[in-house]
Formats: C-alpha cells, structure tokens, sequence
C-alpha cells in the first residue's frame, strides 16, 4: 500500500509469554487449557499477606532476549507496581517494570525482499500477565452478560515486554519485522510465541506525516494484535485513515483502537480505559534485579546463530530465494531439519522439496516435518533417487506420501509397490507403441500437425505405466513412434 | 493451679523442663483468663485446638524447644483456618489458608497459638480504637488506651493472658503499645523476620516482633523467628545467633539521647522517667551523651506520605471478589465501592486517599519522591549518629496511656503518639521498647535503638536497664 507524499511512522510494543515452568512470581505451574483455577496459591490469587517472589528463569530469559536484541542489560533494575482495579488482576496492581527496565538500547535487523531493515530496539522489561475473565449469558457474548468469571490459571504468567523505536514505515515491514523477531525469540526457547494462544501480542503505535518531515504526526495506538495479517491491515488501514483525515482538513487524534478484522474498521476504545492514572510506584517487597556481570557475559557468549543470521546465509550461501528463508527459519527445529537434509542433497532442491510436497502432504497431518515419519535422510534419499532418474518426479510423490504414512526408508517403498523407473529402454518403447497403436485418429492428428496432442499420449502412457516412466522420455518416445515425418 | 499472672515465659519452660506442670495445664491456666477478657485483647480464640496441641505435645518423648508454651499472635498475621481480620470488617470471617512464615516457625518451635488479638484496622492507629470490632482496654487503667496499633498483643501480655506475643511494626506498632502497657516490646531490623503472612500495610517499613514482660523472653521469642525465608524477598539471613541476655553492666556502652525527643511535646513525667534512665546507664558503666537528628523532625510528614502511598496499593486487593464479604451491586464499579465503602472504618480510608494523592500524575515527585528522598536524609542521621555512639536512646512515647477517646477525633494528635517511633522505622533499624518507670501511676517507655542487626547488642543494654531498673510489669490489682 502506498500513499504518494506520505511517511508512516510505525513503533510496536510486543508482549510474549516467557517459556518458564511456573509463574512470575509464584511457584505455580503454568498450563493452556486446564481446568479453571487448579493453577492458583495464596500468592496469585493475592490472598492477604502473600508476597511476591521474581522467577529467575524468567529473569534469565529476559536477558537473553536483551542480548539477542543487542540490549544493554541494566546492571540494577527495579520493578514497579502499575495499579488499577479490574477484576482480572487481583492485586488490583500489576507488577511491572517503569523507568529502571532489564534491557534497553538495542537494535533488531530484519530481512525484506529488496534487503535489510534495522530497527531500534527501546527496551525489555518483565511483567506478569492479568488472568482470564469468562462472561457468561445465554447469547456467549460480552454485550448484556449476566455473570462474570475470573479464571486464575493465567494470571502471573511471567510476559516480556518489547518496545521498538518508531522505525517502521508500513504495515508489511510490521509483519515481517514481527515474524522475524518471533522467530528469534523461538530460537532462543524465550518464548513459544504462539499467538493463537495469546502467547504472542502486539500493539502498534500508528502516525503519519508528510514525506521527507522529521517531525512526528500524533499517533493512535491499535491494541492487542494477535495475529501478523491483522497487524499489516490493521496498520495500513490506519495509515489510509490518517492520511485521508488529514487530506480532508482535521486532525488525527491520539486514541486507542481496535482493528476488526471482519470488517477492516477500526474502533475506538472507550476513553474510559485511557483516562487511567496507574500511580506507578517502586515496589516494596522485592529487591532490584542485580545480575551478576558475569553471569551475563556467560549468557552472551552462549547465544546460538539466530534465525536472521542463519537466513542471510541461506539466501547468500545456498542459493535459497527470500520465501525459502522466510519459510525454513521460521522455528529453529524446521532449520534444523532442513539443514540435516541440505547436508545430503543439493540445498535449494531440499528447500523446494520442503516447502513443496513434504508440508502439503504433512499439512493435512496438521505436522510439521521434524515431527513426522519422514527422516532427512529419507527425503534426501528420495529427491537422490528422482536426481538419478531412479524414480519418476509423479511416482516420487507416491513414495512420499507412503513415507509420511509409515516411516518406511523411500527405497523399499520404491521396491515394494514397483514404482522404480522404467527408463528409456524397451519396456517403455512397447508401453508407448501399445498406445499408439490403440489410438490411432490421435496419433494421425499429432502426426498432422497438432502438437497437443502429444500431452494426450504421455497421459495415457503414464497412466498405463502406473507412472514408473519419465514423462520426458514418454514425450520424446512418443514423437519418433507417431512422427514418422521428420520435421 | 499456675497463676499466670506471677510466670514470665523463661519460668514457664523452666518448670516444664522441671515436669512441674504440662502444656495442657499451662494452656488451660492462659485460656482461663483469655475467656474473661475484661481488656478485649482477643478477636479470636481457638480454645480446643490449643488444648489439643498441648496435648500433642505432653505426649511428645523429645519436647520442641518452647515446650507448648502459649503465645497470643496479632490479627494481621495469617493463621490457617483461625478467623484473620487484621481488625477489619473487610475479612470478617476470613479463614485462611496458610499460616505466616513467623508464626509457623514458632509453631514448629513448639509454642501454642492461644488467640488472635485485637488491633487497628491494618494496624492503622496508635491506639487500637481503630480496631473495626471492639476497644482494647488498658491494664494498668481501663479508662486508658492500651496504644496501638497491636494494642491487643501488648495488653494480652500486660494482664497475663499470655507470657508473650506477636505484634507488629510500622512506624511504632510494637514498641508504643509496649509502653504504655509497661511491657518490653521489639521491632527487629527490618528484613530481619519473614512477613510472609503478614497482611500489608506499609511493605518498605513492616516487621513482625516480640512482645514479653522481660528482655530474656523478647530475645528467645525472636530468635525462633529471624533468618531468610524464600517466600519473602526482602528477609535477609541473620547473620549471628540471637543469644539470650546475660549481661548486667554497660561498661563501655555509648548512649545516645536524642535531643529533638526530649523537650517540647514530651510529657514532663516522661521525660524524667527516662533522664532517670540515663543516670542508671551511667551508673552501670555506660557514657551518655546528646546526638542529634536533624531530619527526624520531617519523620512524622514523611512516613504519613511513604505508609499511605504504599497502603492505598496493598488495601486494594480488598475488593470482595475473591475472600472477605460482598456487598452485591448491578455492577464492578458499585460493587468495589459498596464494598470498600462500607467496610473499611475512616482511618483506613483516610489513608488510602492520602496515598492515592501522593502518588498521582502529577503530585508523584512533590510527594512520594520527596518523601523518599527526606527518608534517606533520616537514614543517613542515624548513620551519622552511630558513629560516635553504640545505641540511640529516647522516650518510645511522648506520653503516657492517654484517655479512650481523647484523640479519636483529631488525626494528627494521634499520628503524634508515634513521633519518637517513626524515625527509626524509615531507617529499619531494631529498636526495643522497655519499661523505665511511671508518670502519674502509668509506665514510661524507653527506647534503644542500634545499627542493622544489633539487637544482641539491644537485648543487652536493655537486659541489663531493665535488671537496674527493677520495674514491675504487673498492673496493680491485675493479682488473681
């Protein structure tokens, strides 16, 4: 989406689920889908007296997350109590980190089709999640409820917070920005970052201005994103609705919103829940995070190659093209497997197998490939197999299929069910001379003259070879049999 | 039959050790006079458990240190399945599900929850009228305050319905009512005891702490209790033993006097109490000399920003969703307010609106901020005090028990009541409240305080006062 003459100015705040066993600040375990409220204890569900105690593995993953990000690591960092009542948060304060967070000033680099893109990274802090309200009526919606329900089995999920400078110009470099960060973070065991779980969120902070200003227009703030093609519509439509606010004469007013996805509208929140004034304060039952230089060190040196770097390499190295590294980083255990493969095969047709049939056939299995039958040593067999005309590219897929089903080494499939190729040799001559002769008002019309015809035999020929034969050398048979006539 | 009334909690063990009487006998004697609660110590009671533990333990081979010992607990800590109020109508009823850390380490120690006492509302109070169920009477004079806010523990001790007890501090909740109930009363280093447990009024300045009617006991009650607990991240692991107190001199011993707390606003009665006071340190070898605080004089307006800023966070969990009662509305919003509204008493809501306003956009650096930065000014007195002394001494109040119901009505006199107090509270120093003498037939408490974690050093110099001294702590007429 473009709009001649105009910049948009695009910052995001990013919230994950920290992949910790328990809560941020109590030892309760954390769980999706359980029943309501077997997750609780006096400390999340503030029962009088109950303190709170921070989660160090949430505190080291973190951290990570800021290394990743090129971060400054606070060597002191505070956390602050954000207060509000609402009955999903029973404190009626959130813990939450405000001028002293873990992380600031780091930058992430991203890929986009026509090169790289680099975005200031502001800071990183800890926070823990509110829980779940369930409104219950008759209808199932919110609108006119009877009862509410709170459900404290999410409430203290440990969540990191990102805020990135406003660095971004378009809804699309939002989502590329957000898949690649997220598969950074994947990487990195930070996070799952699954957002239909709401493991993932992002809020985008939306303004525009006229090209080449330095100035910043007002922004609006479209909340709790929980999906990358909400976010690119979402932005852009508030991009459009901004510009064509200001074009017509008014102005942009700073407000929170909600992008429908239904009907690509946006609406404004009730101002109600701006006019919050949340009296941030130091809280005063726990210490500040002082982790030890050291340690922090230890934890930078330990980081992996992470999804952008491992990207440009296959694009650069191995010849892969911006949707094959989109595709084979976007979680580590998918890189891994197609790396394992790549090692046997040529790399790009490794990709193209991957990203081709192995996940049509394993999509409707609802798998992904590394959690499926199919061995890299197995796929890299078979598509050896089809370079070395041993098998058929249709037949191929047969096999294929027959390894997702069972496990079963490629070769014995081949074997099994008679699927090796039958060559250019006499078996195939017989087979396309058997065709020919049963159709002889076609092969006198391909012989005339109509080309398209020669499409026909080499379906009939595959089809009365169980598709063991090259087409390719079906389609060169099937001209010197048909056409005498030398052209 | 044991005379609760002519036992401390050492001569209690040391007739069980003797096998002159059991727990169950000892529990009984305590229960006898908790059941005739002429002061209104008490909100709750439960007499058959108690029994029943003291049972457990007679029948124990190997006896637990404090043998089934009593001791009456203050109704802000959390006690499995005992009625926890923290004095308030907003848990009226609240049973819960843990026991503070503090409380079950004594427990584990072998000593016997007899009751839950009486207090002001969140401990909000310096005289437990604040208190959201009854009035807590005086033992020494039943027209009297017993002081607050853990009026209840100081006066369950003070007429022997229990040999000590568990109160707790903010800016002078142990040490106040342990004065003007002639008992000794201790707030240990802040950190120095686990407030798991402990339902929040002020994080920054709570500490959980002894009550007993001699040094000897305040000591053993708190050496049951200190060290770090993983359920509290501001405990902080003790770092000697508390040793019970032997000593009889203070040869060597630098006291400081406070200069600002002792003249104006101090009753003369008072003041002459503890003058008399440093002429016995003297007298035992120790050296008097004047220090000075300069910032205390802003104690009082700083901790009336620090206390309510935090307490208008820690009270808002009491919003009838999840324990305590509900007022039943159309909806949230009404819901809270009818709540909160109706059952929080004036005090608690006085200081909730203080704190919300000391904390707002806006007035947050005017406020909180300086507030915060006035307490490290008053931190830094200390230390600068401690450099010429070993111990600061003053009155604990600047008077003695006042009447019921003077104060009531006028805030601030009553937020007076703990001037001499405050100061060492913003610094989370341990200070000891002991008695010194009498003003117009009341006690008069003095006041030790010393560097982060001197209480051994505390335990002493008051251990060896309070031998010199000789003070009675038992009220005229309070005999059987």
């Amino acid at each position: 989406m473009s709009h001649p003459g105009w910049e948009a100015v695009i910052g995001i705040e990013i919230h994950v689920q920290l992949q910790t066993r328990t809560k941020m600040f109590c030892g309760c375990e954390l769980s999706f889908g359980d029943p309501p409220n077997t997750h609780t204890c006096p400390v999340c569900l503030a029962h009088p007296g109950a303190l709170p105690v921070a989660n160090a593995e949430a505190v080291r993953l973190g951290i990570v997350a800021g290394l990743a990000l090129g971060c400054e690591i606070a060597t002191e960092s505070t956390f602050h109590r954000k207060n509000y009542f609402y009955p999903d948060l029973p404190k009626a304060y959130q813990i939450s980190q405000y001028d002293e967070p873990l992380c600031v000033g780091g930058s992430f680099t991203y890929i986009e089709e026509d090169g790289e893109r680099t975005v200031r990274i502001t800071r990183v802090h800890l926070e823990e999640d509110a829980a779940k309200l369930l409104h219950l009526s008759s209808g199932g919606r919110r609108a006119g409820a009877e009862q509410s329900a709170v459900d404290f089995n999410r409430g203290g999920t440990p969540l990191a917070e990102i805020v990135t400078e406003p660095d971004l110009r378009s809804g699309q470099e939002a989502s590329d920005f957000l898949k690649q960060l997220r598969a950074t973070l994947r990487e990195l065991g930070v996070s799952d970052c699954n957002m239909e779980e709401g493991s993932m969120r992002a809020d985008a902070n939306v303004s525009v201005r006229p090209a080449g200003s330095t100035e910043l227009g007002t922004k609006t703030e479209l909340k709790n994103i929980n999906s990358f093609t909400f976010l690119r519509r979402g932005i852009d439509a508030e991009i459009a609705r901004q510009i064509a606010l200001i074009e017509s004469g008014e102005r942009v007013v700073q407000e929170t919103l909600h992008f429908d996805p239904d009907t690509g509208e946006l609406h404004p929140l009730r101002s109600k829940e701006e006019a919050h004034d949340y009296r941030y304060f130091p809280e005063p039952d726990l210490v500040p995070i002082a982790p030890d230089p050291a340690w922090v060190a230890e934890l930078r040196a330990e980081l992996p190659e992470l999804p952008v770097a491992r990207r440009r390499r296959y694009q650069r190295d191995l010849g892969l093209s911006y949707e094959d590294g989109e595709v084979l980083t976007e979680t580590p255990e998918l890189s891994a497997w197609f790396e394992r493969t790549a090692a046997l095969v040529e790399p790009k047709l490794a990709a193209n197998w991957i990203r081709g049939d192995l996940r049509a056939l394993l999509a409707e299995r609802g798998e992904e490939p590394w959690q499926s039958n199919v061995t890299p040593e197995g796929l890299a067999t078979l598509i050896a197999m089809v370079e070395a005309g041993e098998v058929s590219r249709p037949n191929a897929k047969v096999v294929l299929a027959a390894v997702v089903e069972t496990g079963a080494d490629p070769r014995a499939v081949v074997d099994e069910q008679g699927l090796g190729a039958m060559g250019d040799g006499d078996e195939l001559r017989a087979a396309v001379e058997r065709v020919v002769a049963d159709n002889p008002k076609q092969a006198e019309q391909l012989r005339g003259g109509q080309d398209k015809l020669a499409g026909f035999f080499v379906g009939q020929v595959m089809k009365a070879t169980q598709g063991r034969a090259d087409p390719k050398a079906v389609g060169d048979l099937v001209r010197e049999i048909v056409g005498g006539d030398e052209r | 039959m044991i005379d609760p009334t002519a036992l401390t909690a050492e001569r209690a063990l040391d007739a069980l050790a003797a096998g002159e009487t059991s727990a169950a006998e000892l529990v009984d004697a305590y229960l006898a006079r908790v059941e005739d609660d002429r002061w209104g110590s008490f909100l709750a009671v439960d007499a058959a458990r108690a029994r029943e533990t003291a049972r457990t333990i007679d029948a124990m081979p190997e006896k637990p240190p404090l043998r089934g010992v009593p001791v009456a607990v203050k109704d802000v800590l959390s006690t499995a399945d005992l009625e926890t109020t923290a004095g308030s109508r907003i848990l009226q009823g609240f049973r819960p599900v843990y026991t503070a850390t503090c409380v079950a380490r004594l427990e584990a120690a072998g000593a016997i929850v007899i009751g839950k006492t009486n207090m002001d509302e969140f401990a909000m109070g310096s005289s437990t009228e604040n208190s959201g169920y009854q009035l807590t009477r005086n033992p020494w004079d039943a027209e009297r305050v017993p002081g607050g806010s853990s009026g209840g523990s100081a006066a369950a001790v003070a007429a022997c319905q229990a040999p000590w007890s568990l109160g707790t501090d903010t800016g002078g909740s142990i040490r106040q009512p342990a004065a003007l109930c002639g008992i000794v009363g201790m707030k240990p280093t802040y950190g120095a005891v686990s407030r798991y447990g402990l339902i929040a009024f002020a994080s920054s300045l709570d500490q959980v702490g002894p009550f007993a009617r001699t040094v000897r006991d305040a000591a053993r009650l708190l050496s049951f209790m200190v060290g770090r607990d993983p359920m509290d991240s501001t405990s902080l692991d003790w770092p000697e033993p508390v040793v019970l107190p032997t000593a009889e001199r203070l040869d060597g011993v630098r006291v400081g006097i406070v200069e600002e707390l002792m003249g104006e606003g101090v009753e003369p009665g008072v003041r002459a109490a503890v003058e008399r006071s440093m002429a016995v340190v003297e007298e035992l070898g120790g050296t008097v000399v004047p220090v000075s605080l300069p910032s205390s004089e802003h104690g009082l307006a700083t901790y009336y920003l620090i206390a309510p800023a935090e307490c208008s966070a820690n009270l808002a969990r009491f919003d009838g969703v999840r324990y305590g009662p509900r007022a039943h509305a159309d909806n949230l919003l009404d819901q809270y307010e009818i709540t909160r509204g109706g059952l929080f008493g004036p005090e608690v809501k006085r200081r909730i609106m203080l704190g919300t306003f000391a904390l707002a956009s806006g007035y947050y650096d005017a406020y909180y901020r300086r507030a915060q930065k006035v307490r490290t000014l008053i931190v830094n007195d200390f230390a600068e005090a401690f450099r010429g002394v070993d111990l600061i001494a003053s009155p604990t109040s600047p008077t003695v028990a006042f009447p019921l119901g003077e104060r009531t009505a006028d805030p601030y006199s009553m937020y007076l009541a703990d001037v001499c107090t405050i100061p060492v509270s913003l610094a989370g120093l341990p200070a000891i409240s002991i008695p010194c003498g009498l003003s117009e037939g009341l006690p008069v408490g003095l006041q030790l305080a010393g560097p982060a974690f001197s209480e051994n050093r505390l335990f002493d110099a008051a251990h060896a006062l309070e031998q010199a001294i000789g003070f009675d702590p038992t009220p005229p007429g309070l005999g059987v």
